[in-house]
């Protein structure tokens, strides 16, 4: 983590219009995310956090204030920021290396060094194989990792992630987001991960940004520091003592009542 | 994923399977030939009047007799050619049409009552109509087919277009992509099958709009040959107009599926 700014969130709010009623799901949001630095987002169901980064990557125009990525203010999707789903989206019509450079395709940036790069990554993925398959003939963990590499391909500054490993079982998440976590971090990406899994944030993200209740605002951020046990894994930082105490902390935070 | 080490079980499974399938083919033809024999018996013995309802030998020996006399190959090709135009204009129209209809949401919602109409409206009904207006030729029955199968189309393809999920649209939007790149690279792939059923509708529906327009308008087409023989009462020659075109629009029907299954692989 370095002191450079990637984004700037400057007292961001959004108000929706139906013909019922006018919801304010975000407000009086400020916050800046520093380069190379994983910053999980968790908060209650309803609570905007996939609004948060519709309006981070300029899906979303927001009713007030700003969003700035590498200084500038973002007011339709840009090229340097990747954006992953909670599904994958793979095309079933298209074979896995065409899936992947799906994005370069649409900028108009495809060559045969970024195909060539393409297929290494899919490789050094262990998706080697399956390069002309199709996507019904991969299982759902594998199908995220083509999902990732269509997005770093695009080599973004910055990356969205919305949900990513919930669509996936238990055992295949857990080693998925350890995977993901552990790319993220080898290649210095900066990141923004929303999750309803507390265990997940903690384990993968330098900073945990807990939301309240509608209409969505900061409660509170907190720091996480943990003593991993070996080399980073977000896998082996669950083992860390302070898990627990992170963990009870949000929970409490998130103050969520089943009524 | 195929495995050469084939177990004495999963070959037992295999076994029955092509069992099965022979047994349900074996069955479909003899269901036919039981029928054209039972039909041939009932005809022969005068159950049935073979006036009236013919028999398959009879049919058969019209059938040589106007392949002979050549004029059923004649005949044959004006019919398919008719519905081969009338099919393809109607279908790249209807999906010209729908391609728009999806691409303004505002102009979608203005003609959605006009296509409500022309889809409940029996499409027959227009063809004296459309024969008085663009002629009694070839191309009225041409017309006549293009609208009875297009508003099928439109209807079937603009609904598809519309159902092309919201976060694959979005996913192409974080790339940056306009919205004919949108169009192009997914609304389009992604309405393939849902085209091809399309596709399997609209030809028969065009067959439909082709007898409708030889019945009322014709000098040569297997609905010409249909309408004549009712008309000097000979059944023999209606029947055989019918057989034929049972044979003829099935495999057409039948062409289409191959493609489908030449073309995508992509589905499990």
């Amino acid at each position: 983590m370095d002191s450079t700014k990637v984004v700037e969130i400057n007292n961001l709010g959004i108000t929706y219009h139906t013909l019922e009623e006018e919801t304010t799901a975000l407000k009086n949001i400020n916050f800046d995310i520093f380069h190379n630095e994983i910053i999980g987002i968790v908060g209650p169901s309803g609570c905007g956090k996939s609004t948060l980064l519709s309006l981070i990557s300029g899906l979303l125009k927001p009713t007030i204030g700003q969003v700035k990525v590498n200084g500038n203010i973002v007011d339709k999707p840009l090229e340097n920021v990747g954006y992953m789903f909670q599904k994958d989206h793979l095309f079933e019509w298209r074979n896995i290396l065409d899936n992947v450079i799906i994005g370069l395709e649409i900028q108009g940036k495809l060559n045969d060094e970024n195909i060539k790069q393409a297929k290494e990554l899919l490789h050094s993925y262990g998706l080697g194989d399956f390069i002309n398959s199709y996507p019904y003939q991969l299982s759902g963990g594998m199908r995220q990792r083509v999902a990732l590499i269509r997005t770093l391909l695009l080599e973004p500054d910055l990356l969205l992630l919305d949900e990513p490993f919930s669509a996936l079982d238990y055992q295949t998440r857990l080693a998925i987001s350890d995977e993901i976590g552990s790319i993220l971090k080898k290649e210095k990406k900066t990141a923004i991960m929303v999750t309803h899994d507390i265990s997940e944030a903690i384990s993968m993200s330098d900073r945990v940004v807990v939301l309240s209740n509608r209409p969505g605002t900061i409660k509170r951020v907190f720091d996480i520091e943990l003593t991993c046990p070996g080399e980073w894994s977000p896998l082996k930082c669950r083992e860390a003592p302070e898990f627990r105490h992170y963990f009870n902390e949000i929970w409490k935070e998130l103050d969520i009542h089943v009524e | 994923m195929s495995n050469k080490n084939i177990s004495k079980n999963h070959e037992e499974f295999l076994q029955s399977v092509k069992r099965r399938k022979r047994s349900i083919f074996i069955v479909q033809i003899g269901i036919l030939f039981f029928g054209l024999f039972l039909w041939e018996v009932a005809a022969y013995f005068k159950w049935i009047d073979p006036f009236i309802m013919s028999s398959p030998s009879r049919i058969w020996k019209l059938f040589l007799e106007y392949l002979t006399r050549g004029r059923l190959p004649h005949h044959v090709l004006v019919s398919v050619t008719e519905t081969i135009v009338g099919f393809s204009i109607g279908t790249i129209l209807g999906l010209l049409i729908s391609i728009g209809l999806w691409w303004s949401n505002y102009w979608a919602k203005v003609f959605d009552p006009y296509i409500v109409i022309l889809n409940s409206l029996p499409k027959t009904a227009l063809a004296p109509i459309i024969i008085i207006w663009v002629g009694a030729g070839y191309t009225g029955i041409i017309v006549t087919a293009i609208s009875v199968s297009i508003v099928v189309t439109i209807m079937n393809m603009y609904r598809s277009f519309i159902s092309t999920d919201g976060d694959k649209i979005k996913l192409l939007n974080t790339f940056g992509a306009t919205k004919f790149q949108v169009l192009r690279k997914l609304v389009l792939p992604s309405s393939i099958p849902n085209l091809i059923s399309t596709l399997k509708i609209s030809i028969g529906l065009s067959w439909v709009g082709v007898i409708t327009g030889e019945f009322l308008v014709s000098k040569a087409g297997i609905g010409y040959i249909i309408i004549y023989g009712s008309q000097v009462f000979k059944l023999d020659i209606v029947m055989m107009g019918v057989v034929i075109l049972a044979v003829i629009s099935a495999l057409m029907y039948k062409l289409i599926s191959t493609i489908e299954k030449k073309f995508i692989k992509w589905i499990e």
